[in-house]
């Protein structure tokens, strides 16, 4: 019997040098990440242990990035002792404001995720990284803090859910339509202490940005994470990232899945998942002609380069509804900066959009965007569930850039063919 | 509101040790499938992080009167998925802080039970007292046992693998870790 991609980066990692789903596995992550919410109750966890020294402070990256640039003195203080705690331990890997981004879009950027990685983070949306062939596990602040001062922790190793994407995408169709999909049809529960695992060939018709897109919101389904085949699309990004501490793993031809999916990408059209649930996905014209107020463009799933081009492409010499807020947060300062030099940011705000350095922002309810009673948001994030940006009695839809920013012009959610008939995946045009 | 006051009197009490509050009648709260963490502790308090802090904000994206009704020792019983979404830790803090002695539910998000399990909030997948419970009843619990009555029915929840029950035993994961810590 062979074994999944995820039983192999588990094994990796093992004490016991083997992980088979069922068992219980004691590992060793090759980075622990907190950040400024879930940090803080770790660092006060790691107090109560009494922890002189970390297991590998080259290990641990704080990335303050929620409250990022702090919103009010406590949020000050919250990111004042995550960074003393880096002090006091010579954790080198602290990244605030202007030189950093929101955690799953920064650490492969810094080459501290890759290929056969394990990374483990004190935020649910870490499983990302499987978008590098890598497994990204979200734990809580205080089994970090059991990492941070051991090196190790127990994990119930998951079986996995096989996902083979084919053929070519639609002219609007992105990575967020493929995970909004799969969500739709296996509920927020359907991969509920499972992994989820894709290839297939229409693998090569995605780029590393639309992966992540469909990693991030691996989660959506309550999985525990999720792994990438490798390809030479991860192999040119991990040149210029310079990750290399591990070696790529392939499912073995009779590895063992709970469940094996197949998913047309020829077949998708653009989805819209309605609140409060992101299994809730819906074609555009189902929810079309829905007034919004605002619309959001950024977050760890979708403020990546590809995600602003896609706006920028709709928003290009229109001129964005008086009635809605645009607010577009790239993810890191290194999008940030190529954005700029690709021209989008002015394409962007000359139609009427605010940009945001980059922060996890409204995505959370945090700030830079928070919405009024009876507001409604389309926005490319990954979580709609009641009162996530705001007010409770506010709504959240998520899409793709495409149909965000065509929503942005046309103040209501339309199909984005109507706005940008020039606009789309060029290969499908 | 009490609310503050109320955390730090159960704090204590709430931890597995505490078994002057076994075999009592507690109130319960009931709710259903796919419990977000972002209802449980909305967003915008993740800058807060102290149980003092979180707890009167308990429940206040879905049942923002649910800090007002609980009561030190009550039980929240839920469908499956309960804490799904967001890691938050704040989550269970929260609960624990507004005085919920533990929780009882068809099936948990795995981050959420196993920061429940860290902090010393007691959790229970027992879907058959779920499907038997209804709004208004009461609970006699033996939570050291995972043993309940409602209506007169005895349930037994799920007992818990040898790994998590060395942690509930512990107090937690801290007490578990320094006492690691103290042994190396």
């Amino acid at each position: 019997m062979g074994f999944t991609m995820t039983e192999k980066i588990f094994a990796v990692h093992a004490q016991s040098g083997k992980a088979r789903a069922g068992d219980i596995e004691v590992l060793t992550p090759d980075v622990v990440l907190l950040n400024d919410t879930s940090g803080t109750i770790t660092v006060e966890q790691l107090k109560k242990m009494g922890v002189q020294r970390l297991f590998d402070s080259e290990k641990v990256v704080l990335v303050a990035d929620h409250f990022s640039p702090p919103k009010d003195v406590t949020s000050a203080d919250a990111i004042n002792l995550l960074r003393g705690f880096g002090n006091k331990f010579g954790i080198k890997n602290f990244y605030e404001s202007g030189r950093h981004g929101i955690e799953h879009a920064l650490l492969p950027e810094l080459g501290k995720v890759g290929p056969g990685g394990l990374i483990f983070g004190a935020d649910s949306h870490t499983c990302t990284a499987g978008a590098l062939n890598a497994c990204g596990v979200g734990f809580g602040s205080t089994d970090l803090a059991g990492v941070i001062a051991t090196g190790e922790l127990w994990v119930k190793v998951p079986g996995s859910i096989r996902v083979d994407l084919m053929g070519q995408p639609g002219r609007f169709v992105t990575g967020k339509d493929i995970i909004l999909s799969l969500i739709a049809k296996i509920g927020v529960d359907g991969a509920l202490n499972a992994a989820l695992e894709f290839g297939g060939s229409g693998l090569a018709n995605l780029n590393i940005d639309e992966r992540m897109a469909i990693a991030n919101m691996a989660v959506e389904a309550g999985a525990d994470t999720c792994v990438f085949e490798y390809d030479e699309q991860v192999a040119q990004y991990i040149a210029q990232s310079g990750w290399s501490a591990r070696q790529p793993v392939k499912p073995d031809p009779d590895a063992v899945y709970l469940a094996r999916h197949t998913i047309d990408l020829s077949a998708l059209t653009p989805l819209v998942a309605a609140p409060p649930s992101p299994a809730n996905g819906l074609p555009v014209a189902q929810v079309a002609e829905t007034i919004v107020h605002q619309v959001y463009i950024g977050n760890c799933s979708n403020g990546t380069i590809t995600d602003l081009r896609q706006a920028a492409e709709v928003l290009k010499g229109q001129t964005i509804a008086p009635t809605v807020r645009l607010i577009v947060v790239p993810a890191t300062s290194a999008i940030y900066r190529q954005a700029a030099r690709e021209g989008l940011l002015e394409i962007m705000s000359a139609a009427g959009a605010g940009i945001s350095l980059p922060t996890c922002g409204a995505c959370f309810g945090g700030h830079m965007g928070i919405l009024a009673a009876g507001e409604t948001a389309i926005s490319t994030t990954n979580r709609n569930f009641k009162g996530r940006m705001g007010h409770v009695d506010a709504k959240v839809y998520l899409a793709n850039a495409w149909v965000a920013a065509a929503a942005a012009v046309a103040g209501k959610i339309v199909d984005p063919l109507t706005i940008a008939p020039h606009a789309g995946r060029k290969e499908a045009v | 509101m009490s609310g503050s006051t109320t955390s730090s009197t159960v704090t204590s009490n709430a931890t597995p040790s505490g078994l002057t509050m076994s075999n009592t009648t507690r109130s319960i709260h009931l709710y259903g499938a796919n419990i977000d963490t972002d209802v449980i502790l909305p967003g915008k308090y993740l800058n807060l992080y102290t149980p003092e802090d979180l707890g009167p904000h308990c429940m206040e994206g879905l049942d923002p009167s649910f800090i007002q009704r609980v009561r030190p020792g009550d039980v929240i019983i839920a469908g499956s998925n309960f804490g799904t979404g967001s890691s938050r830790e704040h989550a269970p803090i929260a609960i624990k802080a507004a005085g919920i002695s533990c929780i009882i539910a068809t099936s948990f998000a795995r981050i959420f039970y196993r920061n429940a399990i860290n902090i010393g909030l007691p959790v229970f997948e027992c879907a058959d007292l779920v499907a038997a419970v209804k709004n208004g009843d009461t609970l006699e619990a033996d939570i050291a046992q995972g043993l309940f009555t409602v209506n007169g029915v005895v349930f037994q929840a799920k007992a818990f693998p040898p790994y998590i029950q060395a942690i509930i035993d512990a107090g937690g994961l801290v007490p578990f870790v320094s006492r690691q810590l103290k042994q190396t």
